[in-house]
C-alpha cells in the first residue's frame, strides 16, 4: 500500500453498507430472495468507500477481470446505466455473479479497504447495477459485429455455456445453445435455489442472449439425441462443451438406497427446476420431512439445508466430517443458514443409515472425528475416534458431498481425452480439447467449482474459438 | 412442442397409445430406450420406454397406463394436442443378438415395451416364443402385434377369460422344462419380473429385465433411479434400463417405487374430483 492509500484508509469513516434482508424467522419459511438489494442511495454511499486504487487487487482477484474500480466509480457518480455497460464488457451475467460469487476469496478478499475495515461490497454493487438495469434500463443491446457465417454449438446452458454464447454472438457468429433439461440455465436453474437466485433473473439473462440472436434448444441431450460428429455434419464449425459435472456422489455406506435419502442434485432439482415446493399446485412431489440431515458443508449443502427448512422441517442439521474452518461454503451462506436455525454437527461422519420395515430412513449411525495432519487438499484430515459411535434420528437425508464427471456425453465421444477422474482434458489457456473443433470448460474440465470460474473458462474458450473461426485450429 | 398424431385407447380406456411427432428422437431411438415426457409448464417429468419409433415419419410411440395425475393429464391429450417437452432417446438400447431360442415375457404395459425387442430378436434370426399376460381378456394389449413379432405366442389371463388360466410364470416354467432356451426377456410389473427371474435362475437361463424406477432427469444427474444390481448401486437411466434379471434387488425396487405413494394418491384424487 502506498502512503497515500494508507492515509485514505485512516480517513475512511463510513462503514460498509449492509444489504437489507428478510428477517431470518420470516424468510426461513418462504422461498423469496433473502437479501432484498441496495437502494440507489445505499449503492452510491457504498461505492464512495472505494479508494480507486491505481493497482487494484480486486481486479486481479476476479476470474473474468471486471474493471471493478471503473464500474464502482460510475455508481458513485450515479451513472448506473454506464456502470452496467462497463461490467458487461467483461461479464455477461452480473445479476448472477453479484449474488453467487464467493467474493470474500476473490475481489473483496483482495480489496485494500478490507485490510483495516470491511472490504467494499463489490458483489452487492455489481448486483445493484444489474438489477437497476433490469428494472430501469432501456433494454438496449450491445453492438454486434457483422455476421461471419460461422456456426457454433454450445452444449450446456449453465454459466460457462452462456458466457461463450454471449461472447461469440456479439462477434458475429451464429450460436446455438443446447440444453438437456426443458429449461435453460443449467445449475443456475436446477441447482441454486430461488431464495438465493430468483429464476426470473436467470430467465432474463437467457432472454438477453436470445434477443442478441442466440438460439436456445432445450430437451437436447447431446450424446444421445445428437452426437458431436453429427453436429459437425449438420454444419457447425465449432463446439463448446460446458455440460457441468453432473454425477452425484454418495457416501457408499450401508442403507443408502432407503427411501428418504436423496442426492442434493435430486433434492434441489425437484425444488428449483420442478418447483416442487409448490406441490400439489405443480405435479412434481418432494419429500417434506420433520427431521432433516444434510451431509456436507459446501454451498450445495447450505442450499439443501435452507430448502428443507423452507419446506417446513422442524429440525435441520448439517453433518460434516471436518471442522468449521474447513467448511467450503461461502461465509454468507453459512451465516444465513445459522440465522435460519440450521444446526451444525461438525467432526461427525455417518457410517450407516438406519431404516424401518417399509424401507424408509429413520436415522443414521455416526462417528466422531478429530483432525489429523493436512491432506492433499491442504485441509487437516479427519480421523475417526474409535468407539465414538452414536445415532442421529432423521427422516430425510440429503447427500451433498460433491459430484463427479457424468459420463453420458464423454462415453459417446471416444476421441475426447479424459483424465483419470473422467473429466475432459482441455488446455488451460484456451479450453481446446484433443478433438478438433471442440472446446470444453467449467465443471466438466475442473470438477465441481464455482459459477464464476466456469464463466472465466468460457471467456477464454470463446476467445480461442473466435480466433479459430477466423484463422483455423 | 411435440404433437400427438395418433391416439388409441386400450384395455378399457386404462391404457393409452400416443404416437407423437419427435423427429430428432425418432432418428436415434432403438428398442429398449426410453423418453421423458412432460405435459405442460407445471407437469412432472415422466419416463416411459418407447413402444415404437419411425425415423421416416419422425414419430415415436408410447403406451402407458393411467395410474396417477400425470398420466391422467397425458390421457386428456387428443390428436393435434402437444406435449410441452419430450427428451430422449435415453438409456442403453437392448443388445440384440442371434442366440438361438428366446422367450419374451410381457405383462401389462410392459408388453408395449417388449414388442419392438421381440420383433428385433426375431428379425435377427432368433426363434422367439412370447408369453403375454393380463388380469383378464379385456385388459390384454397388443396381442396381434406380438403374434406377428413372434414365432409362437402364448396368452395368459389371471381370471381364465382367455388363453391359459393363470400367470405367465406357469407357462414359462412349462417351456423351460421342455426345451433349452438361450435367453429370456421379461418386461412388466416388478413382481412379474421378480418371479420370472427366480424361475429362470433355477434353469440357469440368462434373463434380461427392463426397470422403470422413479427418476427426474434421466441423464445420470440425480441418482433418484438407483437400483441394486449384483450388490452394487446402478442408475437405471444411464446404466440401464435393462439389467441382468438374476442380479436385481426387486424388493428394494418395489419399496422405492412407493416413495411418493401418498403424495401421488392425494394428487390424483384431487385431480379426479376436479375433473368430475
Amino acid at each position: 500500500m502506498t502512503e497515500e492509500e494508507t492515509k485514505k484508509v485512516k480517513k475512511e469513516k463510513i462503514s460498509r453498507v449492509a444489504m437489507p434482508e428478510q428477517e431470518p424467522a420470516v424468510r426461513a419459511r418462504n422461498f423469496l430472495e433473502v437479501p432484498t438489494g441496495y437502494t440507489s442511495e445505499m449503492a452510491i454511499q457504498e461505492a464512495a468507500r472505494c479508494m480507486q486504487c491505481k493497482k487494484p487487487g480486486c481486479v486481479a482477484g476476479c476470474p473474468v477481470g471486471i474493471d471493478i474500480p471503473g464500474f464502482i466509480k460510475l455508481i458513485a457518480e450515479g451513472e448506473f446505466t454506464r456502470a452496467i455497460r462497463h461490467i458487461w464488457q467483461k461479464n455477461s451475467l452480473p445479476a448472477v455473479c453479484g449474488r453467487v460469487c464467493p467474493q470474500e476469496i476473490q475481489c473483496e478478499g483482495l480489496c485494500i479497504v478490507g485490510k483495516k475495515d470491511d472490504p467494499v461490497a463489490i458483489g452487492n454493487l455489481e448486483r445493484f447495477a444489474a438489477d437497476w438495469e433490469r428494472e430501469h434500463g432501456t433494454g438496449a443491446l450491445p453492438p454486434k459485429a457483422e455476421p461471419t457465417g460461422k456456426k457454433v454449438a454450445v452444449v450446456g446452458s449453465g454459466p460457462s455455456g452462456l458466457t461463450v454464447a454471449g461472447d461469440l454472438i456479439v462477434k458475429g457468429h451464429d450460436v446455438t445453445v443446447m440444453e438437456a433439461f426443458h429449461k435453460p440455465g443449467g445449475v443456475l436453474v436446477y441447482g441454486i435455489p430461488e431464495f438465493r437466485l430468483p429464476k426470473a433473473i436467470v430467465a432474463q439473462e437467457v432472454n438477453f442472449l436470445a434477443r442478441l440472436g442466440v438460439k436456445v434448444e432445450c430437451n437436447a441431450v447431446v450424446g444421445r439425441t445428437v452426437s458431436l460428429d453429427e453436429l459437425f455434419e449438420e454444419g457447425y464449425d465449432a463446439i463448446y462443451l460446458g455440460v457441468g459435472a453432473g454425477l452425484p456422489r454418495f457416501m457408499n455406506i450401508p442403507g443408502e438406497n432407503l427411501i428418504g435419502i436423496l442426492s442434493a442434485n435430486e433434492y434441489l432439482t425437484r425444488a428449483n427446476l420442478m418447483k416442487a415446493y409448490l406441490f400439489p399446485e405443480v405435479d412434481t412431489p418432494i419429500p417434506r420431512a420433520k427431521n432433516v440431515i444434510v451431509l456436507g458443508a459446501g454451498n450445495v449443502a447450505m442450499d439443501s439445508a435452507r430448502t428443507a427448512m423452507r419446506l417446513g422441517a422442524e429440525k435441520v442439521r448439517i453433518v460434516y466430517r471436518r471442522s468449521r474452518q474447513e467448511m467450503p461454503a461461502r461465509i454468507a451462506e453459512i451465516h444465513h443458514a445459522e440465522q435460519e436455525g440450521i444446526e451444525f454437527f461438525l467432526l461427525t461422519n455417518p457410517t450407516r443409515y438406519i431404516g424401518n420395515e417399509k424401507g424408509r430412513l429413520t436415522g443414521m449411525e455416526c462417528l466422531q472425528m478429530e483432525l489429523g495432519e493436512p491432506d492433499q487438499s491442504g485441509r487437516r484430515r479427519p480421523l475417526a475416534i474409535k468407539g465414538s459411535e452414536f445415532e442421529l434420528d432423521c427422516d430425510l437425508c440429503v447427500v451433498a458431498v460433491g459430484s463427479g464427471a457424468n459420463p453420458l456425453l464423454t462415453e459417446s465421444t471416444p476421441d475426447l481425452k479424459l483424465n483419470k477422474w473422467g473429466y475432459i482434458e482441455a488446455d488451460e489457456a484456451t479450453g481446446k480439447t484433443y478433438k478438433k473443433g471442440v472446446w470444453a470448460g467449467g465443471d466438466i474440465v475442473t470438477g465441481a467449482a464455482t459459477v464464476i470460474l466456469a464463466m472465466g473458462a468460457g471467456r477464454k474458450a470463446a476467445d480461442s474459438i473466435h480466433e479459430y473461426l477466423l484463422r483455423g485450429w | 412442442m411435440f404433437k400427438v398424431v395418433k391416439r388409441e385407447e386400450m384395455s378399457e380406456g386404462n391404457v393409452i397409445l400416443n404416437e407423437i411427432e419427435a423427429p430428432k428422437i425418432a432418428r436415434k431411438a432403438k428398442p429398449g430406450q426410453f423418453v421423458i415426457l412432460k405435459v405442460g409448464e407445471e407437469g412432472e417429468r415422466i419416463p416411459l420406454t418407447m413402444a415404437e419409433s419411425d425415423a421416416e415419419k419422425g414419430t415415436i410411440t408410447v403406451i402407458y397406463m393411467v395410474v396417477g395425475k400425470s398420466t391422467a393429464l397425458f390421457k386428456t391429450l387428443q390428436v393435434g394436442d402437444s406435449y410441452q417437452d419430450i427428451i430422449g432417446p435415453l438409456g442403453k438400447p437392448t443388445h440384440i443378438e442371434k442366440l438361438g431360442k428366446i422367450v419374451c415375457v410381457g405383462g401389462g404395459t410392459g408388453i408395449a415395451v417388449l414388442h419392438p425387442i421381440t420383433r428385433a430378436m426375431k428379425e435377427i434370426g432368433n426363434h422367439v416364443i412370447s408369453i403375454i399376460g393380463a388380469r383378464s381378456k379385456d385388459l390384454l394389449i397388443l396381442e396381434d402385434k406380438m403374434k406377428a413379432a413372434s414365432n409362437d405366442l402364448r396368452v395368459c389371463t389371471d381370471d381364465g377369460s382367455y388363453g391359459h388360466h393363470g400367470f405367465v410364470t406357469e407357462v414359462l416354467k412349462e417351456i423351460l422344462e421342455k426345451e433349452k432356451i438361450d435367453q429370456v426377456v421379461a418386461i412388466g410389473p416388478v413382481p412379474m419380473m421378480k418371479f420370472v427371474s427366480l424361475i429362470t435362475k433355477q434353469y440357469n437361463v440368462p434373463t434380461l429385465v427392463s426397470l422403470n424406477p422413479i427418476m427426474v432427469d434421466g441423464t445420470g444427474m440425480c441418482g433418484g433411479c438407483r437400483v441394486t444390481v449384483g450388490g452394487k448401486t446402478k442408475f437405471a437411466c444411464v446404466d440401464g434400463p435393462e439389467f441382468d434379471g438374476h442380479q436385481v434387488d426387486y424388493d428394494e425396487l418395489m419399496l422405492r417405487l412407493q416413495a411418493y405413494c401418498e403424495d401421488e394418491k392425494k394428487c390424483y384424487n384431487d385431480f379426479c374430483i376436479m375433473e368430475s
